[in-house]
């Protein structure tokens, strides 16, 4: 009875050791730079460490810092503004564009590549392009407003209007989740729709009643993977506002902030205990995303 | 499914004036940053609105002009950052595309106990934001310099150095990414068993198994990899940023930025040029791959 037993653990064993002679690559490569970095961020988080020298343990006082820190609590709050702005504005935008080019129309795909384009345009060279359109004196969004007698404000130095310039340029690279859309609308079953028509059902509640639901884990999908990107910007107010005389305050966001406390600053613990506190907002943000998604969220057979 | 269009011939025509208005909107920003990078200086910063030069002026003459002093700037030089961005790029989507195949081979066709909690794994981590590694990978690319050093063999191969190199930015692609690992995984998760089973059974070895029969078979899958991936690399700001330090080591984003760095005196004509070099290939191959990038990115939205 044993010998079989024997011959099926060593052949379990080797299956075992196949499976981690493939898998070995990602296995080393993500101990090597993803959980080691993690684990030494971490470590770094509680201690006071300039980088040229070695750190030194200072227990939980970077993260007591953060709320006397006034940069630190003007970071949060241009981040969570901007993040509470961008995220819905651009999930309302996609699904209209979405509906549309699903419609059986001429065109649908070029139409669908223009929306597309720009989320592939480096996010410095948009950021130089925005900086042109949104210049005060010449920028063609200031002059095209010029036309209808509308004098613009000077969208990138005007502290009122930093926000809300970003927020424009977020709207410009929704491409992707309109595509991810449209991806999910086209798998919509026919008899839906047509059991719609027949109950008299106009089109716009046909698309908050069948296609709104029927497509809600790509809602979800998309809501999740735009928070962790908008709550992460960087390049674009990093290339647009990082000027010789210093810091636009409306301009900065938390992972500039963290950038510069670990590069220019010196002060590596503190924006690792940054970095830290940033993964668990997220985690939390979309763990509740997922439970109160649960309810509103249809899943087909599941 | 499709939905229908508007029946009424009104609202059809509203439906296309609305379409292609907001069509041209998302290319506007574009189309202005070339018609500004073929303008003299005097006439970008003119109040008129003009997609061309004055007739005065001849476009073939200072589009040529424009673009040759980006391509010749001695304090921003592109045909280097060119030469950097093109390295990375090739090293490290060859071997991203590689060894993520490799890992999703293992993942999907070898049955072993653990493979389902080391593809959790790989799911998991593509929650974590960059920035919380960003800091400590520098030290972990310093200590590796360090420990090289420390065993003797930094100083006979200079070569081997991170620190002050390309490498840090295309060595990690050599051990794959998570997302094309997941990618990967659901493209052979869906090939029919029989095909290695056979080959198994023929005394193939996996390795055989991948080479000859995967990796030909899954063809689109690897270039929907190595497409997502080249636009990542030469998209990348972030990286460069941390990791280079020397001027003649920079990418084509992060020189871009460094033009940025003297916008207060640098016309808009140059700096709309520059931009549309750095743009310009990526659009170029839009246009040639539009449907495997596009149907990739749908896919990956839907799959779960």
């Amino acid at each position: 009875m044993t010998a079989p037993r024997a011959r099926a653990a060593r052949r379990d064993r080797r299956a075992i050791l196949t499976g981690l002679a493939w898998t070995s690559p990602w296995l080393f490569g993500a101990s090597l730079f993803m959980f080691l970095p993690m684990a030494l961020s971490l470590w770094y988080s509680f201690t006071d460490y300039p980088l040229i020298e070695e750190p030194i343990w200072t227990g939980t006082s970077n993260y007591a810092r953060m709320p006397d820190d006034p940069t630190f609590r003007r970071v949060v709050w241009n981040t969570a503004v901007y993040s509470a702005i961008s995220i819905p504005a651009c999930t309302v935008l996609s699904l209209v564009l979405a509906a549309l080019l699903s419609m059986r129309i001429r065109l649908a795909r070029f139409f669908q590549a223009c929306i597309f384009v720009p989320t592939l345009v480096p996010l410095v060279a948009s950021a130089m392009v925005w900086m042109w359109l949104f210049n005060g004196e010449f920028g063609l969004i200031n002059r095209l407003l010029a036309l209808v007698g509308v004098r613009g404000p000077t969208w990138l130095v005007d502290q009122q209007w930093v926000l809300p310039s970003l927020v424009v340029m977020s709207l410009w690279s929704v491409g992707q989740s309109v595509v991810i859309y449209i991806a999910a609308i086209h798998e919509v079953p026919r008899q839906l729709y047509e059991a719609a028509v027949l109950d008299g059902m106009s089109p716009l509640r046909r698309f908050f009643h069948v296609t709104l639901p029927m497509i809600s884990p790509a809602i979800l999908f998309n809501v999740i993977v735009m928070l962790i990107n908008t709550v992460q910007i960087f390049a674009v107010p990093y290339v647009m506002f990082k000027r010789p005389d210093g810091q636009n305050p409306a301009g900065h966001f938390y992972t500039m902030y963290l950038y510069e406390n670990a590069f220019v600053y010196g002060q590596m613990g503190y924006a690792c205990a940054m970095a830290w506190l940033q993964l668990l907002v997220i985690l939390a943000l979309t763990a509740v995303m997922f439970i109160g998604g649960r309810r509103l969220v249809y899943y087909r057979g599941g | 499914m499709t939905t229908d269009a508007p029946r009424s011939p009104v609202a059809h025509a509203l439906l296309y004036v609305l379409l292609a208005s907001v069509a041209l909107t998302f290319v506007m920003p574009l189309v202005w940053m070339i018609a500004t990078s073929v303008k003299p200086e005097s006439q970008a910063a003119s109040q008129r609105i003009t997609l061309l030069p004055d007739p005065a002026s001849s476009l073939p003459g200072v589009a040529q002009e424009n673009y040759a002093r980006v391509w010749n700037d001695r304090a921003v030089e592109f045909p280097l950052y060119l030469r950097n961005t093109l390295i990375v790029a090739v090293l490290s989507v060859v071997g991203m595309t590689f060894s993520s195949a490799a890992v999703a081979y293992g993942l999907s066709r070898v049955r072993w106990r653990g493979r389902g909690a080391v593809m959790a794994l790989v799911l998991a981590t593509m929650m974590i934001p960059f920035p919380v590694i960003m800091a400590p990978l520098y030290v972990v690319f310093r200590g590796i310099d360090q420990t090289m050093e420390s065993v003797g063999l930094l100083p006979r191969f200079e070569s081997l150095r991170m620190i002050g190199s390309l490498k840090p930015l295309w060595v990690p692609a050599w051990f794959g990414g998570a997302f094309n690992i997941f990618l990967l995984r659901q493209f052979y998760m869906g090939l029919p068993r029989e095909l290695d089973e056979a080959a198994r059974i023929d005394g193939c070895s996996h390795w055989r198994i991948f080479w000859t029969i995967i990796l030909p078979l899954s063809r689109p899958a690897l270039a929907v990899v190595a497409l997502f991936h080249f636009i990542y690399v030469w998209n990348d700001f972030v990286g460069p940023l941390i990791f280079l330090t020397d001027r003649d080591q920079f990418t084509l984003a992060l020189g871009l930025q460094l033009y940025q760095g003297q916008a207060g005196n640098t016309p808009w004509n140059l700096l709309m040029a520059a931009s549309t070099l750095v743009v310009a290939p990526v659009l170029l191959l839009f246009m040639v791959t539009q449907r495997t990038l596009v149907g990739g990115i749908a896919s990956a939205g839907l799959k779960d």
